[in-house]
């Protein structure tokens, strides 16, 4: 699995890449490797409002159907619309091509909160035990 | 808990870095490489799978034909020695127990194939009918692997002394199969060319092994239940549990070809007689989703914005690049050209009905692609 140290991470796996206020949103490599071939992806419109901790868009895999929970709150000022016809960027591309959605942050501190590279390894580790 | 049953190829599983899962009281392979590229491998190649959950029965003895013949919806005295029949197990009412194959290895004797999840509902179904004939569940001492795709004749005919050129689709041969007594069945789940082969569970590894090496040159990939689940959704295979059970009837899921109605008598004719003589309330249609998502089993299907049916099995089928699915609508909404929806997680997506199966492979002389 890989997760680089620059993101910080969800415990429902999302990732968050923080650039002038604006958090870059994904599922993690190891999240798109339990879900197997993406096939279909819902995200949020530009300018909703997403809620940390509530899902905000979905995946669907060839199997099963995955809420994606958004790591913080916020207005959204961009989603990653290519997805809706290459879904399975997000399969080979989970923390480059693959973002789902650019959000305005509303408190920034919430990132804060959200696992670094090292602790979020620790806690699939201890998922998958 | 119950433990998880495991087949004899649990560990060449784990060893093939198999992803597994929990499947009718089963810890199955749901993929190896990846859904997407086992189902490209089964359309373009070959794929191997193991089905050893499955049940075999024998039925065998003096009233062994009388006895099938009385438990299933086909008609038996169609069968040759060597022939298969796809057929199924119905209740007086016409509910379906199960659905199976049977195999008439002599006039006198059959073997029946049936669904991991029915094993015990459907052996206690046949006993409770059986009057003295012997019923032999050899489900735990027989494995079973399916060898899928228009390489799989190539593949099986180096490893074999049976004479696959010369064995027809629904017919079967004894012999050995990497040097191991084998049942050859041409006979398939996946819409392709294929074959079933039945071998003692204790020989299933090595018959494993052997092809998987015969036919990696050929493209060969082990395929999971994942991608069963897909190649047969293409092909618009029913899945018991899914598009049929015990509240449903042949009749309504479009299998009234293997229902021989006007032969002789069977559990459940005269139900079925009566469906056909009002005609089924719904139908199981093919459907093709023609806005943004993928419908799924339990998704309602409406009509005009009413409630009129439910979705079966669904998926993005990797073949066409769509999402298709199979459902049941009420027999008025079973034709309909226009005005069917299904429900998207509380979003009314417009469906299409389209002719089944989705996926139809290019025979010998027919030119590859579509219409």
């Amino acid at each position: 699995m890989e997760a680089p140290d620059t993101l910080r991470y969800s415990e429902e796996h999302e990732w968050v890449r923080v650039t002038d206020g604006i958090a870059v949103i994904g599922i993690t490599d190891h999240a798109q490797d339990e879900l197997g071939d993406i096939v279909f992806v819902e995200l949020p419109a530009k300018d909703s409002v997403v809620t940390k901790g509530k899902p905000f868009g979905v995946v669907e895999s060839v199997k099963a159907v995955s809420d994606v929970y958004s790591p913080v709150s916020g207005t959204v000022v961009e989603a990653n619309d290519g997805l809706a016809d290459t879904p399975e960027v997000v399969n080979s591309d989970p923390y480059g091509d693959g973002w789902m959605a650019k959000v305005a942050l509303a408190d920034p501190a919430e990132v804060e909160q959200l696992m670094t590279a090292a602790q979020y390894e620790e806690f699939v580790a201890k998922e998958k035990s | 808990m119950t433990a998880l049953k495991r087949t004899p190829l649990y560990a060449a599983h784990q060893a093939a870095g198999a992803k597994l899962v929990e499947f009718g009281g089963w810890e199955m392979p749901v993929s190896y490489a990846g859904i997407l590229e086992e189902h490209r491998a089964v359309r373009t190649a070959a794929g191997l799978f193991d089905v050893s959950h499955m049940g075999e029965f024998e039925v065998a003895g003096p009233g062994a034909a009388g006895l099938c013949q009385r438990l299933t919806t086909n008609d038996v005295n169609l069968l040759v020695d060597g022939q298969v029949q796809y057929t199924l197990l119905c209740r007086d009412d016409g509910g379906v127990v199960d659905d199976i194959t049977l195999y008439r290895r002599a006039a006198d004797r059959y073997l029946l194939c049936v669904n991991a999840g029915n094993i015990a509902k459907d052996l206690a179904w046949v006993q409770a009918h059986a009057e003295g004939v012997s019923v032999d569940d050899q489900s735990d001492r027989t494995g079973l692997l399916a060898l899928q795709g228009p390489r799989a004749a190539e593949i099986l005919a180096s490893l074999t002394d049976v004479d696959i050129a010369a064995l027809r689709t629904f017919r079967f041969a004894e012999g050995a199969v990497a040097g191991k007594p084998a049942i050859v069945s041409r006979t398939g789940y996946t819409g392709e060319d294929g074959f079933e082969l039945y071998a003692a569970a204790t020989d299933v590894a090595a018959l494993w092994g052997a092809l998987i090496e015969a036919g990696r040159p050929a493209g060969l990939q082990p395929v999971g239940l994942g991608a069963r689940d897909t190649l047969r959704l293409e092909a618009a295979l029913a899945l018991y549990g899914n598009d049929l059970d015990d509240e449903t009837t042949p009749l309504s899921a479009g299998l009234a070809r293997f229902v021989k109605l006007d032969g002789d008598d069977f559990v459940g004719r005269d139900a079925l007689r009566a469906e056909r003589e009002a005609g089924s309330g719904r139908r199981l249609v093919g459907l093709e989703v023609r806005g943004a998502g993928i419908a799924r089993h339990g998704y309602p299907i409406l009509g005009a914005g009413q409630p009129v049916g439910v979705v079966t099995s669904g998926t993005r089928s990797p073949t066409l690049e769509r999402a298709v699915a199979l459902g049941y609508v009420e027999a008025a909404w079973s034709e309909a050209s226009e005005g069917l929806t299904v429900e998207i997680r509380g979003r009314q997506v417009e469906v299409a009905i389209v002719p089944t199966p989705f996926y139809r492979r290019a025979r010998k002389g027919t030119p590859k692609g579509g219409s």
